[in-house]
């Protein structure tokens, strides 16, 4: 009884006022991700020391009052480098997310909606690009054209546009075989009205929850890549590049290669609290 | 008799997303003697499955059971632990499930679902309760008792599956067992043969019932006392008798007139020489197209059917007799092998991609389960508004107007337009889904079971508010059913289907005295508000032989 009343007055705080419930979790998941996406673009305005320079004698420093996260493999100022790092890591992986989630929906939903030759081709064609490893589609890629920030967003997004196809298009598939989707059919709708109006809206919550997980996994694809040399270049890094740096500081427990991985989970974990507890329209009106 | 169950002010709750506390059962109050069945009636929503469940002691997810008491053999089962609930429930007390399907295990035999009671308390040793299983087999009437429990559940009818359902819950030899709407998936012919197994067993064994059902004709015929529920509230208790012919509650009232509803006007034959629909000998069905240019699956056989101005054709047949595949071959949506369709003078295109878009828009079709028809995600304002921009480019202050009307013409608030379908209740639903099709501005409406998903007075209602619209606006209706007292009350003609082909067309007035001898099983079939009818009513087994899958 007690539980129950208590659960009553938590659902309240947690704001029923704008007709959404919104649970502690995700909130914390959501405040990590704005503060990240904050520093990503205020970065070059807060960080204590430039980038590139080498400001402590020391390499592998310890956490001081000067350098709050220490110093890296060459001296430079941990702090700074995680903040400028935030937007590469940030920067790219929202980038590829979009271009991935964008493309991979709108084809899925064509071809569950239009069916037949179109949707064989594209499903046996993702298939296939599906099948290459992800990691090693990635290095060939990079030895061939070369690092730069444009060539790691194609290349991060078309790793991710087969699944996020499949995805798109198993849930438009179900929606398709819906009544009013055969209502608007034979009102003599054009596919594009279909995908647009009929299936979106109803798809939209899944395709949100996958866009959060795709984020993460380009998150930890980037880091993956930068950590093999291949992503951000120096000076810049982002910070699986920061990671790989400092990776020589692990036996000493220096806080530069603690920091970054800090940092990479904290994003990772919480765009996955976020999506897990995305805030859900209360249905009962009748207060 | 000695009293078997006591259900004393039961109150159950249920908490709704926004941590509100609804109560949905408002102090019940219900006897059960003895070997009595008594009936729960009342629309979907009045509780009546929650009461049967809370005699299990079982409310359930998101709802608990708030107070009073419900004594079932001296037990109070909402005092007891979970553990000695689940001693009791299976012995003392067993369900039967509205859907048999999907309450099986699609991967074991049936033989051993059934048993698995007897072996989940130790009750007799499985030799025994195979005998026993087989034994009642026999009572239900089912075939092949010896041999029909080596079956898988796909490999037996759906009326079998629902007497093999109640063989499961008697073989633990229940005092009470509650019957969920067993029949309503049912169609009308195999529903009497269940009706009938249900009933013997039952007062062969001297054993209490709880029958949850909305169909008072149903319950008429197996209850020895009806409690009619509103709101969670028990309106009215009485005899069957004294419910069918006595009842002094307005809402009784309502359900008793429900099932009658009042015959249509006969319409004058429209002037107009030439029909507003001809079809001629089509063909539709499903599957690999062969070297004759036919589907694999024939569902529409060489139909012939014509529907004039102003009038309704009503199309009836039990479930998988094509008549719904023959409402979507008409549409368009699964186009014709064969056959031709003529729609206001005009040959039509058998694939509705290929039809021009004033086509589309006087033949609409209303799909019978609202909840799939409409799109969730949407608000009754767009749902509607969109056929009045697609067809007639209306926008802004004009389409608002219009959507106002259309809501006064289906007799919904004109406030409801914001809401989205999840928040409307099954009847609005429908109305929404029947005035999109209105939107259009049709000649002609297509109906697939639009009132089969909905309780009999609300159904009642949705016909009485197609009458109207036709008087208004001038519309033909073809409605299609497998409802015999929905069909004669709203249609000039009806056309029996079975097996994909059209056995017979007659008109309401001449349903008493039906030729083809399908027509006559399937309009006798139909359950009569006498609780005598059931032992009354002759099948011709050659009859029943020759048209019933069971």
């Amino acid at each position: 009884m007690t539980m129950t009343s208590s659960e009553t007055t938590s659902v309240r705080i947690t704001g029923s006022r704008f007709g959404y419930r919104f649970n502690i979790v995700g909130m914390i998941g959501f405040s990590v991700i704005l503060f990240w996406a904050m520093v990503a673009i205020f970065a070059p305005l807060i960080t204590p020391y430039p980038v590139g320079e080498i400001v402590d004698f020391d390499y592998f420093g310890p956490v001081s009052a000067d350098f709050w996260f220490g110093s890296d493999y060459l001296g430079r100022d941990m702090f700074s480098r995680i903040l400028m790092g935030a937007r590469y890591t940030v920067g790219i992986s929202l980038a590829a997310v979009t271009i991935a989630c964008f493309s991979g929906v709108v084809l899925g939903m064509t071809a569950a909606v239009a069916g037949g030759w179109l949707d064989t081709v594209l499903s046996r064609f993702l298939d296939a690009l599906n099948s290459i490893p992800s990691k090693l589609f990635g290095l060939v890629v990079v030895a061939a054209v070369g690092s730069s920030i444009p060539v790691l967003i194609l290349t991060l997004s078309v790793i991710y546009i087969p699944g996020s196809y499949r995805f798109a298009r198993a849930l438009a598939v179900n929606i398709n075989a819906m009544d009013f989707v055969t209502v608007a059919r034979i009102r003599g709708e054009s596919t594009w009205y279909l995908i647009r109006s009929e299936i979106l809206p109803s798809i939209v919550g899944p395709v949100l929850a996958d866009l959060g997980i795709r984020f993460v996994f380009i998150v930890l694809l980037l880091s993956g890549l930068s950590f093999l040399g291949l992503g951000v270049q120096p000076p810049y890094a982002d910070w699986g590049a920061l990671v790989r740096e400092n990776i020589g500081g692990l036996p000493f427990g220096a806080p530069a290669v603690m920091a970054p991985s800090f940092a990479i989970a904290s994003l990772t974990i919480s765009v996955n609290l976020l999506i897990d507890n995305l805030p859900q329209k209360i249905r009962d009106r009748s207060e | 008799m000695a009293k078997l169950v006591e259900i004393r002010d039961l109150k159950v709750e249920a908490t709704t997303d926004s941590g509100r506390r609804v109560e949905i059962i408002k102090g019940v109050s219900i006897d059960i003697a003895e070997g009595e069945i008594v009936a729960l009636i009342g629309e979907s929503g009045s509780g009546k499955t929650t009461i049967a469940l809370s005699l299990m002691g079982y409310a359930r997810p998101g709802c608990r059971i708030a107070g009073g008491s419900v004594s079932l053999a001296g037990k109070d089962m909402v005092a007891l632990s979970e553990k000695q609930r689940a001693k009791i429930r299976g012995t003392e007390v067993a369900y039967v499930p509205q859907s048999a399907a999907a309450a099986f295990n699609p991967a074991a035999t049936i033989m051993d679902q059934v048993i698995e009671v007897t072996r989940i308390h130790g009750l007799m040793s499985p030799d025994e309760a195979r005998a026993r299983a087989v034994d009642l087999f026999r009572a239900l009437s089912l075939p092949e008792p010896e041999t029909i429990g080596s079956r898988y559940p796909h490999q037996v009818s759906g009326g079998q599956l629902q007497r093999l359902s109640a063989a499961m819950a008697l073989i633990g030899n229940p005092k009470l067992v509650i019957f969920d709407e067993p029949t309503t998936a049912l169609d009308v012919t195999t529903q009497i043969e269940v009706l009938r197994a249900f009933k013997s067993v039952m007062k062969q064994g001297g054993i209490g019932g709880v029958y949850v059902s909305h169909d008072l004709a149903v319950v008429a015929q197996i209850a020895d006392r009806i409690v009619v529920l509103k709101g969670g509230e028990v309106q009215e208790v009485g005899t069957t008798d004294d419910i069918l012919t006595n009842a002094k509650h307005p809402y009784t009232r309502e359900l008793l007139a429900a099932f009658e509803p009042k015959r249509r006007q006969a319409a004058q034959v429209a002037a107009a020489p030439a029909p507003l629909l001809q079809i001629e000998g089509l063909i539709a069905g499903y599957g690999q197209i062969q070297a004759d240019g036919l589907p694999a699956i024939r569902a529409v056989e060489n139909v012939s059917i014509k529907v004039e101005k102003g009038r309704n054709l009503g199309i009836i047949g039990e479930s998988g007799c094509g008549k719904s595949t023959l409402a979507r071959a008409i549409a368009g949506i699964l186009p014709a092998a064969g056959g031709s369709i003529v729609f206001d003078g005009v040959k039509l295109e058998q694939n509705a991609r290929r039809r021009s878009r004033e086509q589309l828009r006087e033949m609409q079709i209303v799909f019978q389960y609202a909840d799939t028809a409409l799109n969730p995600a949407k608000s009754v304002e767009d749902i509607l508004a969109r056929p009045l921009a697609f067809y007639h480019g209306m926008g802004g202050k004009a389409r608002s107007g219009r959507i106002d009307q259309l809501l006064d013409m289906v007799r919904l608030p004109r406030n409801l337009r914001h809401r989205r379908p999840g928040e409307l209740s099954g009847g609005q639903k429908q109305r929404v889904n029947f005035a999109r099709a209105l939107a259009a501005d049709p000649k002609l409406i297509l109906c697939d079971e639009i009132t089969s998903a909905l309780d009999t007075v609300v159904a009642a209602a949705v016909i009485e508010l197609l009458k109207e619209l036709q008087r208004e606006l001038g519309l033909s209706y073809i409605f299609i059913s497998h409802d015999l007292s929905v069909v004669e009350a709203i249609c000039d003609e009806i056309v029996v289907m079975y097996g994909g082909k059209k056995v017979e067309e007659i008109t309401p007035a001449k349903v008493k005295a039906p030729q083809h001898p399908y027509s006559q099983l399937l309009f006798s079939s139909v359950p009569k508000l006498d609780p005598t009818w059931l032992d009354g009513v002759e099948q011709d087994p050659e009859l029943v032989r020759a048209y019933c899958r069971r």
